[in-house]
């Protein structure tokens, strides 16, 4: 018998089809069904009434470090599975800078098989681009691919080397797979660990110059014009990787990036008196950079939001800052800091939720990341307008490394559904 | 009234050798190779190919006699100057010359007299003040047998030079293909494997071109040059797209310092996805023909049972073919007066 469900008096919002209107959807057996203004529901259906709430494509983050294999101590499938859910993320790219790291296609199938058993949400893989991230020789990508590798990178690492980036590049062309390029020189970057200007100078920390993240992406972007390549800047956080992502686009570049939740809603001068939460890889940028990633969203340069979710366990940020390990635990924030860029004016809320839902899908070729009929009923309810507060003890998350402790914000998910199934609820989970 | 050439275009019915002698160099082969040199297959006229073709093909039958020594190149000095390392075309070209009747040296200069510093033009003046009727030389950089042959006064074979030709390679492929299938006009050929780097693939493609096969080049972006399309053939990366409906598959040798990651990731994704094996070989036509230039890397870039698959495979039958051709190539240059 097949189960059927009922979400009626909702505003859909789906990108894809370009709705924002009341109604409601009907999902069969963990796949959407119907959509529309005036659905009926089946006798049989069991109803959940939105109460006139926001109901989009369950939000897919297309750049999440997940520490299994390796890291289990900072997070695994099914801690970074329930700290999705409750952030509105049905699927979640991992990525392989694990130990081992996935440059080998038996790992691909292992962690899509541990994630399926372990993990609330959707999880799916990006192998590396070359084997060991050592920059030299490139991975059996059509294996990995056949593997369930969604799209290939070095992760936090850059593929230094110009020609091995060329011949990768060519490489993926063979099957038209996305190549996503960190994009960091790492000659410049070297022992930086904040952005270089007037307040690493203060501060007297090394710092990363823009430029360590703009020439890899203009080079990266002439290599890409040679080889016909799909190419995917992983994460940008400066004015001018926006702007030559813009450019090539205008050239007909086949070229895409994503943006951080935290380099839109933070600038460097988060950092304070040497605050570890906010070192982030790439570092947070001036305040320019950091309008410039939410003009860049306006305007369609950037095409994609992620959480850049990396846990750290207290004793890798504990430390100096210039030896403390980089990243924050966004798979929760995500959201919510997107939210302020709609209640700011900035975006609309369809364009806004394009950029976690079927852009990110139709880079890495999923199934998923609309409400339109035949989809998997990935699903996200969010009450829009409801203020509170992030807090650090809300994380579900194993590490807890979040320097939005305490901000306020507008908008929250109060249920998730994957494939059909609620995996979680705001009031069940405060009870 | 001579018999049509089986050479152009569509024959119908079996293949007939031509009606020429083996006995003789031809009288008329200046007139029909106006060429001191053999360099390449590229500025060769269909007819000077045909030509070439058909004096192999008595050689063909002269071989597999008892008694193949002919004195055709009697009291001429043959010198084969291999800069590369290489068994199976020296040997070839040895043996072509000593069944005609030559006196044959061969020369190893791999590392020897570089490594002193003598110059490639210092080693050309150096043996050509031996006098030696024809040189075979194989070099590991293109276009340094032409640079040779323009300081000697003998003819010179190209017998490899880096990845620009290996003109008696296409035309031993040629002659098997021929013998097998009556023609090469017309046929659709498929050349899959690593084209950047090879001189046989480029030999071929001229060859085939100007007899008018129909040429395919079947490899990953990575082992294609950057132009390829303009070569006057059709790309393909997916190999049965590649092998769909064709006559002919030619099989590269994949070096071995390119299986690791620079040009390809592993040898088994190689093999995956442009091994050829008999699910691959279904996409062509049921009679297809499946050549490879040698030495066979097995499992790599081709399976081993196709391999040694005497009806699919002519992999023995092009080493034959090939001291056949080199006898035409010596006999067509060293045998002038």
């Amino acid at each position: 018998m097949s189960t059927i469900t009922a979400y009626i008096n909702a505003r859909l919002l789906d990108p894809a089809t370009d709705t924002d209107a009341m109604g409601g959807l009907i999902v069969e057996d963990g796949v959407i069904a119907e959509m529309g203004a005036n659905i009926t529901a089946p006798k049989a259906a069991e109803v959940i009434d939105c109460g006139g709430k926001c109901l989009a494509p369950g939000l897919i983050d297309m750049r999440a470090f997940v520490g299994e294999p390796g890291f289990d101590h900072k997070e695994t499938f099914a801690t970074a599975g329930a700290a999705a859910a409750a952030g509105g993320i049905t699927t979640l790219i991992s990525q392989p800078q694990t130990d081992p790291i996935v440059d080998e296609p038996a790992l691909a199938g292992f962690i899509a098989r541990r994630a399926r058993d372990t993990s609330a949400v959707n999880v799916k893989t990006m192998a590396a681009i070359t084997k060991g991230l050592g920059g030299k020789e490139m991975t059996e990508m059509g294996l990995l691919a056949e593997a369930g590798a969604v799209a290939f990178t070095d992760g936090n690492r850059s593929v230094a080397d110009a020609q091995v980036m060329r011949r990768a590049l060519a490489y993926a062309a063979n099957w038209d797979f996305l190549i996503v390029q960190y994009p960091e020189d790492p000659s410049l970057a070297a022992d930086g660990c904040m952005n270089e200007g007037e307040l690493s100078s203060r501060l007297g920390l090394a710092g990363i110059p823009v430029a360590a993240e703009v020439v890899i992406i203009e080079r990266d972007l002439r290599l890409t014009a040679l080889t016909g390549t799909r190419y995917h800047a992983a994460i940008v956080s400066t004015e001018d990787s926006v702007a030559a992502i813009r450019r090539a686009k205008a050239n007909g570049v086949r070229a895409t990036c994503a943006v951080a939740a935290h380099h839109f809603a933070l600038n460097e001068t988060e950092i304070g008196e040497y605050r570890t939460f906010a070192k982030t890889a790439p570092p947070l940028r001036s305040e320019p950079d950091r309008a410039a990633m939410v003009e860049g969203l306006a305007d369609g340069a950037i095409d994609v939001i992620v959480s850049d979710h990396s846990p750290q366990d207290q004793e890798t940020k504990r430390r100096p800052f210039a030896t403390a390990e980089p990243g924050i635990a966004g798979l929760q924030t995500m959201l919510p800091l997107a939210l302020e860029l709609v209640h700011g004016g900035h975006i609309s809320l369809l364009d806004l939720l394009a950029k976690m839902t079927i852009n990110p899908a139709r880079l890495l070729g999923l199934d998923a990341g609309t409400l339109a009929p035949g989809a998997p009923a990935d699903l996200v309810l969010i009450e829009l307008d409801v203020p509170w507060r992030l807090s650090e003890s809300g994380l579900k998350s194993k590490s807890k490394n979040t320097p939005f402790d305490g901000r306020p914000v507008q908008g929250r998910v109060v249920h998730t559904v994957v494939g059909g199934k609620t995996v979680f609820d705001l009031t069940a989970d405060h009870a | 009234m001579p018999s049509p050439s089986p050479l152009q275009g569509p024959t119908k019915g079996a293949y007939k050798p031509p009606l020429m002698s083996a006995s003789l160099p031809s009288p008329a082969a200046v007139d029909q190779f106006p060429h001191r040199n053999l360099l390449g297959i590229e500025g060769l006229s269909e007819a000077e190919i045909t030509y070439l073709l058909e004096r192999a093909d008595i050689y063909v039958a002269q071989n597999r006699k008892v008694d193949k020594k002919l004195s055709v190149l009697r009291g001429r000095t043959q010198i084969n100057l291999f800069f590369e390392a290489s068994t199976r075309t020296r040997t070839s070209f040895e043996l072509a010359g000593k069944r005609l009747g030559a006196d044959v040296i061969n020369m190893s200069v791999e590392g020897s007299s570089i490594k002193k510093g003598e110059t490639l033009v210092d080693t050309a003046m150096t043996l050509n003040a031996m006098r030696p009727d024809v040189l075979v030389v194989r070099h590991p950089d293109s276009g340094a047998v032409a640079l040779l042959a323009q300081k000697v006064d003998c003819a010179v074979i190209n017998g490899g030079d880096g990845s620009h030709e290996h003109p008696t390679q296409a035309l031993l492929d040629a002659l098997t293909i021929l013998r097998r299938k009556g023609r090469l006009g017309g046929l659709v050929v498929a050349i899959c494997g690593d084209i950047l780097h090879s001189r046989v693939a480029r030999s071929n493609i001229q060859l085939l071109g100007i007899m008018g096969a129909q040429v395919r080049v079947v490899a990953p972006p990575t082992l294609l040059p950057p132009a390829a399309d303009r070569l006057g053939v059709e790309v393909h990366h997916d190999m049965r797209q590649g092998l769909a409906g064709c006559d002919i598959v030619m099989m590269l040798r994949l070096q071995s310092e390119r299986m690791h990651g620079a040009f390809v990731p592993s040898l088994r994704e190689y093999f995956r996805f442009y091994g050829l094996d008999a699910e691959k070989l279904a996409a062509a036509k049921p009679d297809a023909l499946v050549l490879h230039p040698g030495p066979m890397n097995r499992g790599v870039e081709i399976d081993t049972d196709l391999a040694d698959d005497i009806d699919r495979s002519a992999i023995a039958e092009q080493v034959e073919m090939g001291v056949a051709v080199r006898m035409a190539c010596l006999e067509t240059l060293a045998a002038r007066p």
